[in-house]
């Protein structure tokens, strides 16, 4: 971000809180960033010749002297393809040691997409995790989060599922990441010989909460670049958005707005929904895929974050650990892929739908069966079988370490309900038993 | 001289301004910023200071920016060639634009000038009209669109003459109307109306009549609405809300359907319009595009034009009702239309009522609910706005401001359930916490008595009593144990699930289930009660179970066959066996 011949340069403060600054000054833009006592700031509301900026790594230190200069435009990044295997922090500077990036000048968090130019996103991203794949299939430019307590290997699932995807480039925006993550993130993708096809915007907890507002701005201009410009299949990775809206609501707090519910701002569906909506399959071929982590506070959904995030992003994949297996499981109840049937049995084999469902149901009656022995009920040979698929169900299909074929998946299933059920307990469609059973 | 004014002050997208004039509540304005000129409304004037909310983002802008006041309010285009249109929030359309992104300032007009319409006069020179009395007719698609006398025409007009048929386009005059001051007004196909104010040029708005069928099971038989009635379905996410709108959008008896997206998913709005021109309309055999018009201002398009795009749909939908049609809006979600008033209120730093929500959201919500309705036309025909919002509760919550608001206005309710949707039970519709007001209604009552059978809606309360009494079974059942309840429980637990699976529960991805005429459900309503109402002799729950699995079964292979097919009426004559 270079800084203008023609700066502004004012020295008096007139307000100083934790995250904003308030001085007197003209001729000053809605959104412009600047630098106050050398730090980055960004314009959030003016009132006459009042002007209120936000700093984005605090401001702690700055005097009320400080020397404040006005850039004269928003927050940019230089795109081109020489962004491709690089680490950059929340301004898009190099982290990594390399070069500055030569390219076009881009304002980030740009204008969204005409809705009509959209087209209806129909190609599947395979992950090789059949709790994923087999149950909530994703697809290009769809946007779904990881719903995830703390304790889940939410971050090593979603590097997984990145490596895997068939796409042409993974944009990785990091919020609030600890530096063994961003390690761990940063060894993923050398050992896996795909730096080339990858991007990072980091932020970790080592730096101002603030800061992370402009992460994924940076991450989805970059983004867009790669699909609208040069019509490419992008995922982009965020993590953990939960610590993205605790730094909104920071702001806002600073700016005395009144909270909504659990002290998040008002706009948090309109903030939310401005990074998740970026998700879009382009009439030209090229997509971007949101696939995000929103940490959850002991699986509580019901939190203003995942409640909103829940309305605007197409499903959810809920991680949680299966306490009869010992494994972690995509919880096929409370996951849920709104696009998957774009996708299923069109670019799947024909009995998807009907597994997926059938698997499903079988594994909420070994629920039912469980409630009923933990309630000290008899249990009759139905539910005894029910509680034996169910745990070889959640090893070999659930569980987030499978790494397997849809057609495997598909084939796994077929074996274990035979193995279990009868055809009719099943409830399937007679044709696809005909051709699919696997006779004993 | 109009009104001009400096921007002094700017928060997101709350813009003050100092003006030299007269400004009005609601008047629009254009701030310019560069070369760009953006759409606000003034939401509150103090002094000198105009409150504006902008309808773009606010990038860039400057104090001291030059803003120009329109002096009118925010105003639709009404004309031919609305229909299959896909406009945002503030009626700009979205299809003619150009470039993959929305460009800031850009405003496209809604109506195609260079179109030619058949035109058909219907008054004549000396009739004495009114305003929204019929001049003449185009065919919109298969509509016949009238063409009216301007909603804002004051007092009675004379017509002095009328085009003869013939091809014009929307500008050209179509008539001369005297007014009561003796000067003479032209009249083309097109007006403009603006959208907060309700279109009242009708005679009377009697209590409805008649159902709007919808072809949804447990909509048109357990708690039907009316043809100008108002419902809401609120529901956690995940609970199949847009499955549900959806299904009624393509099914609903309505000559046109306005779908309001207002501030939710743009693949939605993309579902809509790729597969809509591959549909058919079962009502008229027409592709579902013809009669469907969508207001389409996504989550990520600027809030303030959110809150438009909800009255915008309205007034088509009024504008459509006064030829005589009947209308059905839908809006998508209005939890997302008050999030927007709520923004603002906090920008404005108005003391917040319960949520942070200003606190005439209860009046706001009411007053826009009251614009649906069945109306009696000048002339004697009638025409209907029938209105089903979605409403998003904040963590599923039916206790919170929205809702409850919302739940005083409509007189249908549709509660989408979580636990129902967790067992895949679709559509959860909860049978027992919904209720429609309408099957109070005597005209309806009568309406239903002679439409589909006389006693009609006992029978309906009577299986609603059946699956009430289900549940509490269940819940003894549960806490009892299989063995600890007489067996009379587990038969009344088990027809609650027959009904349940056999007719509340529809497939909308199946071609034949997704749609379920009355007459269709009149058939399974009778043979489901007719197999609960037999008295039943079991030695044991396992056989009970068993005993109504294959029934429950049997039902909804039925429900998958064609109606009267030789198919069904084979699974009719295994359940008449149980009959005999």
């Amino acid at each position: 971000m270079a800084t203008k011949a023609f700066q502004r340069t004012y020295t008096q403060l007139q307000a100083i809180t934790k995250a904003t600054v308030t001085l007197n000054a003209r001729d000053v833009s809605n959104d412009e960033l600047a630098t106050v006592g050398g730090k980055l700031a960004q314009v959030v509301k003016t009132k006459g010749d009042s002007v209120t900026l936000q700093v984005f790594s605090g401001t702690e230190g700055i005097p009320t002297n400080a020397e404040v200069s006005f850039h004269g435009a928003p927050p940019t990044l230089r795109v081109s393809d020489q962004l491709s295997g690089r680490f950059f922090n929340a301004y898009g500077q190099p982290i990594d040691g390399g070069p500055e990036i030569e390219g076009e000048e881009r304002e980030v968090g740009g204008p969204s997409v005409n809705p009509y130019k959209r087209r209806q996103p129909s190609e599947l991203i395979p992950t090789g995790i059949a709790g994923i794949d087999l149950n909530n299939t994703l697809v290009s430019g769809q946007k779904i989060p990881f719903f995830a307590d703390p304790d889940q290997p939410y971050n090593k699932v979603m590097a997984d599922v990145a490596l895997r995807a068939d796409v042409d480039k993974i944009i990785l925006g990091g919020m609030g990441l600890t530096n063994d993550d961003y390690l761990f993130f940063r060894h993923e993708f050398e050992s896996a010989g795909a730096l080339d096809k990858i991007v990072s915007f980091v932020n970790t907890t080592e730096e101002p909460p603030v800061e992370r507002l402009l992460i994924p701005d940076m991450a989805l201009c970059a983004a867009e670049y790669f699909a609208v410009d040069k019509n490419e299949k992008v995922l982009v990775l965020l993590t953990d958005m939960t610590l993205y809206a605790d730094a909104l609501s920071i702001v806002s707090n600073r700016m005395d707005q009144i909270p909504s519910k659990d002290s998040m701002p008002g706009s948090l569906y309109s903030d939310l929904a401005k990074i998740y909506e970026k998700a879009v399959q382009l009439p030209d071929g090229g997509s971007i895929t949101i696939i995000a982590v929103t940490t959850l506070n002991d699986g509580d959904i019901t939190h203003a974050i995942p409640d909103n995030t829940g309305y605007i992003t197409e499903g959810q994949l809920f991680l949680r650990a299966d306490p009869d297996t010992g494994k972690v499981i995509v919880d096929p109840f409370r996951s849920l892929s709104r696009l998957k049937q774009l996708v299923q049995g069109k670019k799947t084999r024909e009995d998807h739908s009907q597994i997926m469902n059938a698997g499903v149901r079988l594994y909420a009656d070994a629920q039912n069966a469980k409630t009923k022995l933990e309630n000290g009920f008899d249990l009759s040979d139905y539910d005894l079988r029910c509680l034996d698929y169910a745990k070889e169900y959640a090893t070999r299909i659930l569980s987030i370490d499978v790494n397997i074929t849809i057609d495997q998946m598909l084939d796994t299933a077929w074996e274990i309900f035979a193995k279990y059920f009868s055809p009719a307990e099943t409830g399937i469609k007679q044709a696809l038993v005909d051709k699919y059973w696997k006779k004993a | 001289m109009s009104t001009k004014g400096k921007v002094t002050g700017i928060v997101s997208n709350l813009v003050t301004v100092a003006v030299d004039g007269p400004v009005a509540e609601n008047e629009l304005c254009y701030i310019s910023v560069g070369s760009e000129k953006l759409l606000a409304e003034v939401i509150k004037v103090n002094g000198e200071k105009a409150s504006v909310q902008v309808f773009e983002s606010t990038r860039g802008l400057k104090n001291g920016n030059d803003v120009e006041f329109l002096g009118k309010m925010l105003e639709v285009t009404l004309g031919p060639g609305l229909l299959s249109g896909i406009y945002d929030g503030l009626q700009n359309n979205l299809q003619t634009m150009t470039g993959v992104f929305l460009k800031r300032g850009e405003y496209t007009d809604p109506l195609d000038r260079k179109a030619l319409w058949a035109f058909t006069p219907l008054a004549k020179p000396g009739d004495r009209v009114v305003a929204a009395d019929w001049l003449g007719e185009v065919k919109e698609g298969w509509l016949p669109h009238k063409i009216m006398v301007p909603f804002a025409f004051q007092g009675e007009y004379t017509v002095k003459s009328v085009a003869p048929a013939g091809e014009y386009t929307v500008d050209q005059t179509v008539a001369v109307l005297t007014g009561p001051d003796g000067e003479d007004v032209n009249v083309t196909m097109t007006q403009r109306w603006p959208v907060k104010v309700a279109v009242r040029a009708y005679r009377e708005k009697p209590r409805p009549t008649r159902i709007m069928e919808t072809g949804v099971r447990c909509i048109d038989t357990f708690n039907p609405i009316a043809e100008g009635g108002t419902g809401f379905i609120p529901g956690p996410f995940g609970c199949g809300k847009t499955v549900l709108q959806h299904a009624i959008a393509k099914q609903g008896d309505a000559d046109v359907i306005v779908m309001a997206a207002c501030g939710e998913r743009a693949n939605e709005v993309v579902e809509i319009f790729t597969e809509f021109p591959e549909l058919v309309d079962p009502h008229t055999g027409r592709k579902l595009m013809e009669r469907t018009t969508i207001i389409c201002n996504t989550s990520n398009m600027p809030v303030a034009a959110r809150e438009a795009s909800v009255y915008t749909a309205m007034t088509i939908c009024e504008y459509y009702r006064a030829m005589g049609l009947k209308c059905l809006l839908l809006a998508d979600s209005t939890s997302r239309w008050a999030q927007a008033l709520r923004e603002m209120s906090n920008r404005m730093e108005e003391l917040p009522g319960q949520d942070a929500f200003p606190v005439d959201l209860s009046a706001i919500i009411s007053n826009f609910y009251a614009r649906a309705g069945q109306v009696v036309l000048n002339n004697g025909q009638t025409g209907a706005v029938t209105f089903i919002g979605t409403v998003s509760p904040a963590g599923g919550n039916l206790k919170e401001p929205v809702t409850e608001s919302t739940k005083k206005a409509a007189r249908c309710f549709y509660a989408l359930e979580q636990s129902r949707a967790d067992q895949k039970r679709y559509p959860a519709v909860n049978p027992i916490d919904s209720y429609s007001k309408y099957l109070e209604y005597p005209e309806i009552k009568e309406y239903l008595d002679t439409t589909i059978q006389p006693g009609w809606t006992e029978k309906v309360l009577r299986a609603k009593n059946y699956v009430r009494r289900g549940r509490e079974m269940a819940d003894q059942i549960n806490i009892l144990g299989d063995d600890g309840v007489p067996m009379s429980y587990h038969e009344a637990f088990w027809k609650s699930e027959l009904i349940d699976f056999a007719f509340l529960q529809q497939d909308a991805f199946d071609a034949i289930d997704a749609l379920c005429p009355l007459e269709r459900q009149k058939f399974m309503l009778d043979l489901i009660l007719a197999l609960c109402d037999r008295p039943f002799e079991f030695e044991n729950f396992d056989e009970c179970r068993v005993y109504f699995k294959d029934m429950i079964n049997t039902l909804r292979q039925m429900n998958y066959t064609k109606f009267q097919s030789a198919e069904f009426k084979e699974y009719e004559q295994q359940l008449r066996k149980h009959l005999a």
